[in-house]
């Protein structure tokens, strides 16, 4: 069948149940857009504020959803202004197809009116890159560049098509394959075959010696990682620990993957990890590490870490083996896989004083009964007016680590953080996206003053979506995290961290026409997200925070696990 | 038991099999200068599969740094194969063109007689000059280049090192480790 080039990259989308695209249009996307006129009725379209929030959404609607996210820019400073978000989502491994339009072929390569190569800017950034400068190629294209997104260590992958390519009197053959059907086409089961077609399959005799390992083990600890929430293997990875009867650390990609409130859990681990989990990754003489790449924030020293243990990966990428903390054994698959091979292996253990060593290291957060609000009570009162399945977005800082510590995630995608790349900005674009994947869900958007400021404009997008999304600004005037850094690191000298000027985030919220409340105390707080949660529509709840609050307890970055700077 | 890693630095030859596709070299090639190292010497030609292009790269570098730049390499979707070809189970070789100064009579019998020690061809003879093509290994090219600069070298093109294994082992057999690899890859 013969169709308009363009009709062909929205026909690709819909083979992959694609409804719902984020995006900004511009001069040489002007041709598919048009095209999406056309198809208003089959797929939505997001218009954010600004291109960066655009590519947290569609991050964040991956996040949220499991499925691949998909974001529209036009040319020049509209795919340039997608880089942070397309960086966000390549640390964290989130699945998102980005498409850009370039100048035509024959303006190409002279420093075009918007042009700028951004299939070379977005190399280090993405699972892969296409420019298309064939129309011919572009079912093919489009099938190849969702399948790398979606399989293995899911990850962006961005799309470039020159605007000729687009032209609306450009033609292509075309059929329209379901994906499920469309991974044995041409270029998919080309690139199949170069890397060994037959989908596969974890080592047994890498299980087994694993299996033989636990049994040998007399103080295991498992660490939670993001590799469990992408992969979904939060079910098996609650069986494996119970089975281990082993104490579990969750690192901040890990959140959701296992259930903040079970008795095994001993919260986060590394700078701001618990006591427990530290402990325990200090004492253990087993260390199983799933879908965790031992970031410099986890695994602060990488020498000492788990010193007294042997250390297990169980990773898809076998690039995350001997990366950043050299292992004993480790064993290649999806998370998912690999643990349920290990669940019909593995016999029931009892580990009693480990546990108890552990587990009563952890300890019950004090609220603080002063006058003053704490990041505790705002979150205490967030965590008995939320529904409990809410959806919590943070941007990255101190509050970051306090909504994280504080929350029990209990299923993948409830928590939208950025763990890796650590962007200030990602929250509200994220909460847009993971309120439009699920409308029936509360979402919680946590912030600081200095990380809201920086994508505030995305609240047109939440207020002209009608996007119910709580907006809860961690208000302390200051760049919390680096503030504290300045005052335990740097002889108190707050450089440039002092944010005493506006906005007022009541009247911003106003001006968006959306709601907002300041509150200073504990009633406040309270009534304020009653009023949030029954008014339907987004609400910003500026919470005054003192300036000297901190994060704890504190490990410095390089220092040894346990040498907590704070407790 | 964990692994080790010899700490000393020194030249490692790495050879890659890659889709020939727009962009695959200088994605290959940031992933040196992305750790601040740099590329000793890099060829790139056809394979014997068609669609897959040859890369051999030589670096100075230790052995945990240059197996992570293998890691990140093997993790790129063009990339088939990485192997770090050891020196003494692999042949190495590269080929050069010397344009020597050569006036006089008594200079060009002597460039070609060196020549002919280091059976290297003259490709090219002019009034005032011998261009001179040698191939082999690393050691027999330097000493060849070396002796040449007493004639005055008027330019020079070079390739870099080749690589090949020796006996029945071949880049693309498979193993436990490219399938490893694959996993991370897989898109089916």
């Amino acid at each position: 069948m013969k169709v308009r080039a363009t009709q062909a990259i929205l026909e690709c989308l819909l083979e992959q149940d694609v409804d719902t695209v984020f995006g900004y249009p511009g001069g040489t996307i002007l041709n598919l857009y048009d095209e999406l006129y056309r198809y208003q009725d089959k797929i939505k379209h997001i218009l954010t504020a600004h291109e960066q929030g655009a590519a947290h959404a569609a991050d964040g609607y991956a996040r949220s959803t499991g499925k691949v996210g998909v974001c529209f820019a036009t040319s020049g400073p509209g795919a340039t202004n997608l880089t942070t978000g397309i960086a966000t989502a390549y640390m964290d491994s989130s699945p998102v197809v980005f498409i850009t339009c370039n100048v035509s072929e024959e303006l190409l390569g002279k420093d075009s009116f918007q042009e700028v190569d951004i299939t070379g800017i977005a190399m280090p950034i993405t699972k892969a890159t296409y420019l298309v400068r064939d129309p011919q190629t572009i079912p093919d294209i489009m099938r190849q560049a969702f399948a790398v997104a979606a399989t293995g260590r899911p990850g962006p992958v961005l799309i470039d098509f020159l605007k000729n390519v687009t032209a609306l009197n450009q033609t292509i053959d075309y059929e329209f394959i379901h994906w499920s059907e469309n991974r044995n086409t041409s270029s998919i089961r080309r690139l199949a075959v170069s890397h060994g077609l037959k989908a596969p399959e974890p080592d047994l005799g890498d299980v087994e010696k694993l299996v033989e390992m636990i049994g040998q083990a007399q103080r295991p600890l498992l660490i939670c990682g993001g590799g469990v929430v992408r992969g979904r293997a939060h079910e098996e990875f609650r069986a494996l620990a119970e089975r281990l009867d082993a104490p579990v650390a969750i690192t901040v990609m890990g959140g959701g993957g296992f259930p903040g409130g079970h008795p095994l859990t001993t919260g986060m681990i590394g700078m701001h990890g618990s006591q427990a989990s530290n402990v325990a990754c200090n004492e253990c003489d087993l260390l199983i590490a799933v879908g965790c790449r031992f970031s410099d924030r986890v695994a602060l020293q990488p020498d000492t870490f788990a010193s007294q243990a042997k250390i297990v990966q169980i990773d898809i990428d076998r690039s995350e083996i001997d990366k950043n903390v050299l292992t004993d054994h480790h064993i290649i698959g999806s998370a998912k896989r690999v643990l349920a091979l290990l669940n019909e292996r593995v016999p029931q253990y009892s580990h009693p004083e480990w546990k108890e060593r552990i587990l009563s290291l952890k300890e019950e957060r004090q609220e603080g009964t002063g006058d003053r609000l704490t990041p505790s009570q705002i979150l205490t009162a967030i965590h008995k007016a939320a529904p409990s399945g809410a959806i919590v977005s943070t941007d990255v800082g101190q509050h970051q680590m306090w909504s994280i510590q504080h929350f029990h995630f209990d299923y993948p995608g409830q928590l939208l953080t950025s763990g890796g790349f650590g962007t200030m900005g990602f929250g509200l674009g994220a909460a847009i996206g993971a309120q439009v994947g699920n409308p029936d869900k509360v979402v919680i958007h946590a912030t600081g003053d200095g990380c809201f400021r920086m994508n505030c404009h995305e609240l047109a997008t939440v207020q002209y979506y009608h996007l119910p999304i709580i907006t809860v600004v961690f208000n302390n005037g200051t760049l919390g995290m680096v503030r504290q850094w300045q005052h335990l690191i740097y002889k108190e000298h707050y450089s440039q961290t002092t944010l005493d000027r506006g906005p007022d985030f009541v009247k911003l919220a106003q001006a968006y026409g959306l709601k907002g409340r300041r509150v200073t105390n504990r009633a406040e707080m309270e009534q304020a997200l009653q009023e949030a949660l029954s008014c339907g529509c987004g609400y910003v709840i500026d919470c005054q925070v003192d300036i000297d609050e901190m994060v704890r307890p504190m490990v410095p970055g390089g220092a040894h696990i346990t040498d907590f700077l704070l407790k | 038991m964990k692994r080790t890693f010899d700490t000393e630095k020194k030249l490692y030859t790495l050879a890659l099999l890659v889709q020939d596709i727009p962009g695959v070299l200088s994605q290959v090639a940031r992933l040196f200068s992305r750790k601040g190292y740099n590329i000793e010497s890099i060829v790139s030609g056809e394979s014997s599969q068609p669609g897959m292009t040859r890369i051999t790269i030589v670096i100075q570098g230790d052995e945990l740094m240059v197996n992570q730049i293998a890691a990140q390499c093997r993790k790129l979707i063009p990339v088939q194969v990485v192997k770090i070809l050891e020196e003494d189970t692999s042949i190495q070789r590269e080929f050069a063109m010397i344009k020597v100064m050569a006036v006089d009579r008594n200079t060009r019998d002597e460039v070609i007689q060196m020549a002919n020690i280091f059976r290297a061809n003259i490709i090219d003879v002019s009034r005032e000059t011998l261009t001179v093509a040698v191939f082999g290994d690393k050691s027999k090219t330097s000493a060849f280049i070396k002796l040449m600069g007493d004639f005055g070298i008027l330019e020079m093109a070079k390739t870099g090192t080749l690589a090949i294994e020796r006996g029945r082992s071949a880049l693309c057999d498979d193993n436990k480790l490219r399938e490893e690899y694959n996993y991370g890859k897989n898109v089916l």
